[in-house]
This record gives C-alpha cells, sequence and structure tokens, in this order.
C-alpha cells in the first residue's frame, strides 16, 4: 500500500477558516464552562458576537480573495468557495449577529441561562456555512444535519409546552426530510457515481438524460427534503406550530437562516435541472411556487396570533424566492440575494418587536402569546413602537420607499425579463393579498382601541439597551435601504455572475 | 437654490413632520399652518419662477438612486403639474388652519404634513419608480386619517381604500417594469425615466396590453366607473379634512398619471380604446349623477358629484386634442377647488349638527346666511355655471371630445344637466322652506376659521372662471407639446388622423378660450 501523501498546500485550508472559527468559539465555550460554571449569559452572548464577528472577517477575506482569482476549491475539492457561498454566508453570518444579542433580555428565559445554547447556536452557524459551501452532496447533508440538530435542540431549551411539542413536530419532519435526501443523493449516485453536483450535470448532460425516469425520482426526493428546509408548499405543514413554540427571536431567526441555507443548495441542484430543458420539472416548480405563494397567503388572512401570521407569511416569501430559482437566470439569482438581504432587515425587526413585548403570563383576554388584540390602540400607548412595527409591516407588503418593496420590484422584474408575464403578474397580485393581513396588524395598532386592563408598558416589557439597538438597525434598514440598494445590486450581480449563475 | 426648489418643496413637509413629533401638542396647530404656509409660499415661488411659455420640463434634477437599474430620483414641472402642486399646498394649508377640534391633533397634522410630501413627490416625479414610490406612500397617510378619524364603519372604508388602490398599483408596477424591460431591449440599458419612455415607440398589440395594465391602476384611482364602489365609503367614513384633501389632490393623481403616461406613451393604444373609455367616463357621468340624486346624505351626493366630475376629465383627455387636454387639466384645478369646497361646507354643517342626512335639514339659508351664500355659489360652480371656475373646464373638455364624437359629447352634456337637477334639489332640501327642524333655529353661522378656508377657494372659483388665462396659458403650451408628441408616435392610420397635430390648428386654441370667458 502506497502512503497517502498530502501536501498542505493542495488543502487550502483557507477555504475552512469561516466554517472553523465557530466551531472553535462553540468548544471555547464548553471549556469555559468546565473550567467555571455560573457565568452570567451576558458574557456568553458578547463571546458569541466576537466569534462571529472574526467570522465575519473571515468571510471578507475570502470575498476579496474571490473577487481576485475566482472560485476556491480546498479540502480535497469538496468545498466549494464561490460567489453564492460568499453571498450566502454573508447573510448566514450577519443574521447571526443580529439575532444573537437578542437573548439579552430583561426578563429571565430558561434557555439563556445554559452556556450549551451559545454553543449550540455556533455549532448551527457553522453546519449552515458548511452546507452553503459545497457541491458534495455529503458534505450538504453533515452541515444540514448538524445545523438542524442543533436547531431542534434550541428549540425545544425555551421550556414551554409548545416548544416541546414544536421541536418534536421539527425533528420529525426533518428526520423525513434527512431520509429523502439521502435517498435522493443516492439516486443520483447510483445514476452518475458520483455525489458532485457539477459532476452529475456532467454526466447527465453527456449521455443527455437517457435515464430520465431515474433522474425524476433523484429529483421528487430531493425537491421533497428541501421543500421541507425552506417550508414550500405541501412541505410547509411544520412551520407555523414550530414559530408559535418557538421564542419570537429563534422564530425570526427560522426564517431567514436555515432558508437562505437552503436555497442555495436548491440552487446548485436545479439550477442544471432547470436548464435541462426537462419541461415536467419546471411546470412542477411552478405550480409549487405559485402554490406556496397564494395559498400561504390565504391562510394567513385568518390567523388571530402576529407570530403565525408572520410564520405563514414568510412561506409565501419563500415561494416568492423559490420563483427566482425557477426562473434561474443571473438576474433572478441576483434578485435571490438582494430579496433575502432585505428580507432579513425587516424580518429581524419585526419578530423582535414581537420578542420584546413578550409577556411571562398571558391576560385573560389573550388567547396567544401575540394575538392580535394585544396590539389594539398601541399608537396611544406605546407611539414610537407602533409607528416602527408598521414600517415592518408596510415593508413586508411591499410598500415603497421600504426595504422589501426593492427586492419585489428586482424580482418581479427578473420574472419579466425571462419571459414569465403570467408569474410576474401572479407575483403581483399575491404582494396585493398579503397587503390586507399586515393591514391588520396596522389597523389593530393605530385604529382600534386598547382593550381594557391593558398595561401599557408590555409592549417593551422585555426591552434592553441591546434589544432596542438591534431594532435600530433593523428600522434604518428598513427605511434607508434605497439608499443601499445600487451598491449591493452590483456587489451581488457580479458575485453572481462569476460564480456562472 | 431654484435647482432643488421641486426637492425641498417635497421634503419640507417630510422634515417638519418629524420634528413636529417634538411639538408640543397646545401649539401644534400653529405649527401646522406655518409650516403649510412655507409651503404654499415655496409653492408660489415655484409658480413665480416658472416659464409659462416654454411646454418642456423645468426645474428638473436628477440624482442616481439604483444606476446599475436604471432608477434615478428624476424631477421636473410642465404647465401641466405645476398648478396641481400649487393646489395641493394651499389645500392642504387651508385644511389644517381650518381643523376643527379633534382627537389627536398632533398626530392628524404629522399626518397631514407627510401626505403633503406625497402628493407633491408624486406630480413632481418624472422617474416611474419614484413616481410609484409616492403614489404608493401617498395610501398610508391617508389609510391613517379615514381609519383612525373617520366615521363608525371606518376601518372597513379605509382598509377597502388601501387595498383597491394597493391592488390596482401592483397591476401598473408590472406594466412600468415591463417598459422598463421594452426599453432595455431596444436601448441595451435600463431605464425608468419617463422622458426616456417618451422616445419609445412601441408595436401596437404591446400598447394595449400595456394601457391596460397602466389603465387598472389609474382607472381604481380616479375612480372610474366599474371600479369606483370604493370611493363612497371612503368619502362616507373619512373626517372632513380626509374627503377634502382626497377629492381635491388624490383622485387627480389617477387624471394625471393618464395624461403624463398613458397619453403619450401608448398613443396608438389610446386611439384605441378612446371609444370604450369615452363610454365608461359617460356612464360614470350620467349613473353617478343618477346615484347621487337618490342619496340621503349630503356628503354622499357630493361624493358621487366627484365621481360625476371626474366622468369628464376623462372624457377630456380622452378627447386627445389640446382642447379636451388643456380642458381636463383646468377641470381637475377646478373640480379640486369646488369639491374641496364642498366637503368644508359639509363639514362645517356636520361640526354643528353631527348629522349629514339632508332630512335632517332644511330652511338653512335663514339661521345661516353667509354659509348658504358660499354653498351657494359653490354649488353653482359644480354645476358648471359660465363665469365660475368649472365651466371653462367642462367646457373645453366637451368641445374637445365634440371633434371625435358628437353623440357621447351629447349624452355627457346631458349627465351634466342631471348634475344640475341633483345638485339644486339638495340644496333646495338644505337651504329653502321653512325650518321644520328646531335644531337647526339656532344654528351659529360660519366663523372666522372657518370663512379663512372657504373665502380664498371662493375667490378662486370665481377669479379663474372670469379670467382662466395666467393658469390655462402654462396647461395649454405643455398640453401641445404632448400633442404633438402623440402624434409624431402614433403609428396606425387611424391614430394619425384622430390625434391632430396641434402646429396646424394653432389658431383653435386660443379662440376656444375666448369663448370660454
Amino acid at each position: 500500500m502506497e502512503p497517502v501523501n498530502v501536501s498542505l498546500e493542495s488543502l487550502n485550508l483557507v477555504t475552512l477558516s469561516p466554517m472553523l472559527i465557530p466551531i472553535v468559539g462553540a468548544l471555547l465555550i464548553l471549556v469555559i464552562d468546565t473550567l467555571k460554571g455560573g457565568l452570567d449569559k451576558t458574557m456568553y452572548v458578547v463571546l458569541s458576537m466576537l466569534f462571529i464577528i472574526l467570522d465575519l472577517g473571515a468571510l471578507f477575506n475570502s470575498s476579496s480573495v474571490f473577487s481576485t482569482a475566482g472560485t476556491m476549491m480546498g479540502v480535497f475539492d469538496v468545498m466549494l468557495i464561490d460567489g453564492l457561498a460568499i453571498l450566502s454566508q454573508f447573510i448566514i453570518v450577519g443574521a447571526s449577529l443580529l439575532f444573537i444579542p437578542l437573548a439579552l433580555t430583561s426578563k429571565r428565559f430558561h434557555e439563556f441561562s445554559y452556556p450549551e445554547f451559545f454553543a449550540l447556536f455556533l455549532f448551527m452557524i457553522s453546519g449552515f456555512q458548511f452546507m452553503v459551501a459545497t457541491d458534495n452532496l455529503i458534505l450538504i447533508f453533515v452541515g444540514l444535519e448538524t445545523a438542524s440538530l442543533a436547531l431542534y435542540t434550541i428549540i425545544a431549551m425555551h421550556n414551554r409546552d409548545k416548544s416541546f411539542e414544536a421541536a418534536i413536530k421539527y425533528f420529525t419532519m426533518g428526520a423525513l426530510a434527512a431520509g429523502f435526501y439521502s435517498f435522493g443523493s443516492m439516486v443520483f449516485y447510483a445514476l452518475t457515481g458520483s455525489v458532485e453536483i457539477n459532476q452529475i450535470a456532467t454526466v447527465l448532460a453527456a449521455n443527455d438524460y437517457a435515464d430520465i425516469g431515474y433522474v425524476l425520482v433523484g429529483t421528487v426526493f430531493l425537491l421533497a427534503s428541501l421543500g421541507f428546509k425552506v417550508s414550500l408548499i405541501p412541505f410547509h405543514t411544520w412551520t407555523p406550530d414550530v414559530y408559535e413554540g418557538a421564542s419570537a427571536a429563534m422564530a425570526g431567526y427560522m426564517s431567514i437562516v436555515p432558508k437562505i441555507a437552503g436555497f442555495i443548495v436548491t440552487m446548485r441542484l436545479f439550477e442544471f435541472l432547470i436548464h435541462s430543458h426537462v419541461v415536467w420539472l419546471e411546470y412542477v416548480l411552478y405550480a409549487i411556487v405559485v402554490l406556496t405563494m397564494t395559498a400561504a397567503n390565504m391562510w394567513a388572512l385568518v390567523q388571530t396570533d402576529v407570530k403565525r401570521m408572520l410564520a405563514y407569511s414568510s412561506i409565501s416569501h419563500a415561494g416568492f424566492v423559490m420563483a427566482a430559482v425557477m426562473i434561474g437566470t443571473t438576474q433572478s439569482n441576483s434578485a435571490l440575494f438582494l430579496y433575502w438581504i432585505l428580507f432579513s432587515f425587516t424580518n429581524l425587526g419585526s419578530f423582535s418587536m414581537l420578542w420584546i413585548s413578550r409577556q411571562k403570563s398571558l391576560p385573560d383576554h389573550q388567547d396567544s402569546d401575540h394575538s392580535y388584540n394585544k396590539f389594539a390602540g398601541m399608537i396611544n400607548t406605546a407611539p414610537v413602537a407602533a409607528v416602527i412595527m408598521s414600517i415592518f409591516m408596510l415593508s413586508l407588503a411591499g410598500v415603497p420607499p421600504f426595504a422589501l418593496f426593492w427586492g419585489k420590484l428586482y424580482m418581479i422584474s427578473s420574472a419579466i425579463s425571462a419571459g414569465y408575464t403570467v408569474l410576474a403578474l401572479i407575483m403581483a397580485l399575491n404582494s396585493a393579498i398579503a397587503g390586507y393581513y399586515y393591514l391588520k396588524l396596522i389597523v389593530y395598532m393605530l385604529m382600534k382601541e386598547p382593550v381594557k386592563g391593558m398595561s401599557p408598558t408590555i409592549y417593551s416589557s422585555n426591552a434592553t439597551l441591546s434589544l432596542k439597538t438591534v431594532i435600530g438597525i433593523a428600522t434604518v434598514g428598513t427605511i434607508f435601504a434605497f439608499i443601499a440598494i445600487n451598491p449591493l445590486l452590483e456587489f451581488i450581480t457580479t458575485f453572481v455572475y462569476n460564480s456562472g449563475y | 437654490m431654484v435647482d432643488h426648489i421641486l426637492s425641498i418643496l417635497i421634503f419640507f413637509p417630510l422634515v417638519a413632520a418629524l420634528f413636529g413629533f417634538i411639538i408640543n401638542k397646545d401649539s401644534i396647530r400653529a405649527y401646522g399652518v406655518a409650516v403649510s404656509a412655507i409651503e404654499f409660499a415655496i409653492a408660489l415661488w415655484l409658480w413665480f419662477a416658472f416659464d409659462g411659455v416654454t411646454s418642456g420640463m423645468q426645474f428638473m434634477e436628477s440624482i442616481p438612486l439604483i444606476p446599475s437599474f436604471g432608477i434615478n430620483y428624476t424631477l421636473g414641472v410642465d404647465g401641466i403639474s405645476i398648478f396641481i402642486i400649487i393646489l395641493s399646498t394651499f389645500v392642504t394649508l387651508i385644511g389644517i388652519a381650518s381643523l376643527g377640534e379633534i382627537k389627536n391633533i398632533k398626530n392628524m397634522i404629522i399626518t397631514l404634513l407627510i401626505l403633503q410630501m406625497t402628493m407633491s413627490g408624486v406630480f413632481a416625479a418624472l422617474d416611474a419608480i419614484v413616481f410609484y414610490v409616492f403614489w404608493e406612500l401617498s395610501l398610508v397617510p391617508m389609510l391613517y386619517i379615514i381609519g383612525a378619524w373617520g366615521g363608525p364603519k371606518r376601518i372597513y372604508a379605509s382598509i377597502k381604500f388601501f387595498l383597491y388602490t394597493f391592488t390596482g398599483s401592483l397591476v401598473m408596477l408590472v406594466g412600468m417594469l415591463f417598459m422598463a424591460y421594452f426599453y432595455n431591449q431596444a436601448t441595451g440599458q435600463w431605464s425608468f425615466a419617463i422622458l426616456d419612455w417618451y422616445r419609445l415607440i412601441l408595436p401596437e398589440n404591446f400598447q394595449l396590453w400595456l394601457f391596460a395594465a397602466f389603465f387598472i391602476g389609474f382607472a381604481i384611482k380616479v375612480p372610474m366607473f366599474p371600479f369606483h364602489t370604493w370611493l363612497p365609503y371612503a368619502h362616507g367614513q373619512a373626517p372632513t379634512i380626509g374627503s377634502v384633501i382626497l377629492a381635491a389632490i388624490l383622485l387627480k393623481m389617477g387624471t394625471y398619471a393618464f395624461i403624463r403616461f398613458s397619453l403619450p406613451l401608448f398613443p396608438d393604444a389610446s386611439v384605441f380604446f378612446m371609444y370604450p373609455i369615452a363610454v365608461l367616463a359617460i356612464i360614470m357621468v350620467i349613473y353617478t349623477a343618477m346615484v347621487a340624486y337618490a342619496q340621503k346624505d349630503i356628503k354622499q351626493v357630493i361624493a358621487y358629484s366627484s365621481v360625476s366630475h371626474m366622468g369628464i376629465i376623462i372624457l377630456g383627455t380622452f378627447a386627445l386634442n389640446v382642447e379636451g387636454i388643456s380642458g381636463s387639466v383646468f377641470l381637475m384645478l377646478g373640480h379640486g377647488v369646488v369639491a374641496g369646497a364642498l366637503f368644508f361646507l359639509v363639514g362645517v354643517i356636520y361640526d354643528r349638527r353631527h348629522t349629514k342626512t339632508m332630512s335632517e335639514f332644511g330652511g338653512l339659508a335663514h339661521s345661516m346666511p353667509r354659509y348658504a351664500t358660499i354653498f351657494g355659489i359653490m354649488m353653482m360652480a359644480s354645476v358648471g355655471m359660465p363665469l365660475t371656475i368649472n365651466f371653462v373646464g367642462e367646457f373645453l373638455s366637451l368641445l374637445g371630445f365634440f371633434k371625435q364624437s358628437q353623440i357621447l359629447t351629447l349624452l355627457a352634456g346631458v349627465g351634466i344637466i342631471v348634475g344640475a337637477i341633483y345638485m339644486l334639489s339638495s340644496f333646495k332640501k338644505l337651504f329653502y322652506g321653512e325650518i321644520t327642524n328646531e335644531a337647526n333655529r339656532n344654528l351659529p353661522d360660519i366663523n372666522k376659521r372657518e370663512l379663512f378656508a372657504l373665502i380664498p377657494l371662493t375667490i378662486i372659483a370665481i377669479w379663474l372662471g372670469i379670467y382662466p388665462k395666467p393658469v390655462l396659458e402654462p396647461i395649454n403650451n405643455s398640453v401641445e407639446s404632448i400633442v404633438q408628441l402623440m402624434h409624431d408616435k402614433a403609428q396606425t392610420p387611424e391614430a394619425k388622423s384622430r390625434i391632430p397635430s396641434p402646429l396646424k390648428e394653432l389658431t383653435i386654441p386660443t379662440s376656444s378660450i375666448e369663448e370660454a370667458h
């Protein structure tokens, strides 16, 4: 047997550095906990933030390398650092940086007293980073499961009845999705003898999709599993329950970070399949996209709890973004990133607003944590908070000049440029339907009289300076997005274009 | 400073509104009046600096916003938009000055100032996306005004108003994105600048689809006949100030947008759709006049009469010649003044009696003579009596359409007569006869604050009725250039013949102004 001889140079370990930083951070937190227990959560929060900032630094390094040297491969060509990987890691790490300070609440919550929470959080980040920075189906799977298992635990740690329900539900569905994923990957491996997406694409194209039946079987399984992750209808059933069970902070996090990771994998997988002109696949995706946008909107209309409404709204937004994957042009893929960055700010803000109004116990007139009537007449008692929340709702509805309008604008434009006229109209009309339920919250806040016995302090009962800062950042990002669109768009388009998407 | 006067005009109220949060609520009314007076002064200065002889855009400014996608913050005014901007600042000024005792007055004044920003923005925007931003943004303050200060069904009315318009404008947005895409196909560059789009000549079938997309957005805003159902609700529930601004300015956004977008961008489609739209407009005029006659609530009468007048504005716009379009622009101003004043007048009586049902009144001319006089003048203006502001606009609009179709013009004329019937009969119910209801006997007549709003409106209504030239001439110049552009761009022989080139018949518009006197 020959000795294995690998030079350190060829491993190109720098491609691994952004993922390794949170892992080191997580291990350090565990070590600190064993050495000296009982430290306050503030210490762990700040420590996590510092590691996330280091992670961001490593990402900036990768991105400058990418803009000069192009796509990097590393670690036996398993890692793939292209524009998509870098952009999506920016979203993942950036959103994590803004979400982790939400742990600094004024009320005590069970989960934040465990250092393991923060270790799991950092593991989760690195899991998502692995997921987007490779086109190896096995490493995607490893990243996906690392992240998901950490996330299930984090949700369960919230320590409410509904949280356990949510975690179990998410876990079961996630396990099913994992099974589908491995089965789908197996089919593709059997067909092409490779687990690398670009290899699979090359082999399939070389024999001109001779085994189309098997390709479709594999595609269906992968679509189902990724559909679970990004909550496309009909694989969405877990979403509202899990969002309701998780704390508002984690629900907001779940509406952004796992989904962008899922979209990147979807993009890598389906891009070549769509461009292979397998008509059947395009029809299925079209139907799923339209169904996801429309049906989720219908369900959101009838919700009585704001968090559940936001859960359905995030399903609808996922459908909107999935349209970009289906359209598959450079413009639409750039629109996906633009949309998701703007969506992150808005959703960060709206879920944080729910989070700061979180009560320990429910008064009689409220049947859930964030029922609509809790916000009735908020303009009289907490005018600034009501105006800020209204701005987030208007942004979600796509009212200009707030952030998400620009995302919708570019997304609909990309549909038009690619010839999907009907889809563009459906997207526009869905935004109009969605307007109704966002407006419903605004109506409650600005136009109704407050419920009797409602104490005006609840709207910011959980607030601390850190939480207010996060909301401030989200508000500024939502209102002044129009200044940042141009540089952002140019940056994104270059990166997406140079990665060949 | 004149280079950026439009930006100042747009953003001064916004800045003032934000500072308004600091002001104590006892002093906010004076603050609001001061700010809106400054805003009106800036608008008057704009008029002073405006060159009425040139037809093109003036005070243009442009700042790149998203240059890689062709979106620039481009502003400019011509004779068509400048007077609506001045009117909007004026209506806001008198609206704030005459605001009655209402709850949360601070929120109201801040909202009105933000609304003022969006109104100037819509009429000054020369970039489709900037236009769209202000167009959509104007919904939010109005939603709040109706929803927070309105009548018992205010929430239903405000949501209906918002969703109706929002849906229409999203379809319009798709149309705008298509325009930009076609522009990109033709030139290789993205652009949302309206003046760039003017240079684009589209095949007729594309024009038809795009015209339809824009039409849905504009027609809901106007509101045109099948889409008008939100308006009576909005007016019925809105507080006085809300109705005044809605009728005087916000509805004009739709008709203005027809002239700014639909006609010059799609001349062939405009000719193609001329008759269907004219028929819709005439249905608006006659049908809503009949509905107005059946109303028991005086505010609903005026709301329906608004729809009816908007029908004549649409008719004039789609006459597609200089007389018709100038007339419709002038009628927009006239209707803004007159309908605004009428809603003010209804507000006056509602403040005193807290009812708007006509059967509750009668013989008010005895107890409130000054009120009856002003109401009478405004009602005469509303039915289009000669020497009042609406006469000029209505006459020119109908004259314009007369050149396209005599029969339809005749029908529209009948509609105006029906309009006179219901207005006169409402006036009779309110003011003549003996005082039957004791509650009306000792009603106080108009007070100073209300006079401050109504006297200037009355003066304008008569002054521009007698001597419309200072306003009509700049409008005419700009409309001529738009009609010329349409004539040059028209491709089908039908469109070429329907849209006359104003250069050949330059004498006719001036003579029609003479007749209008």
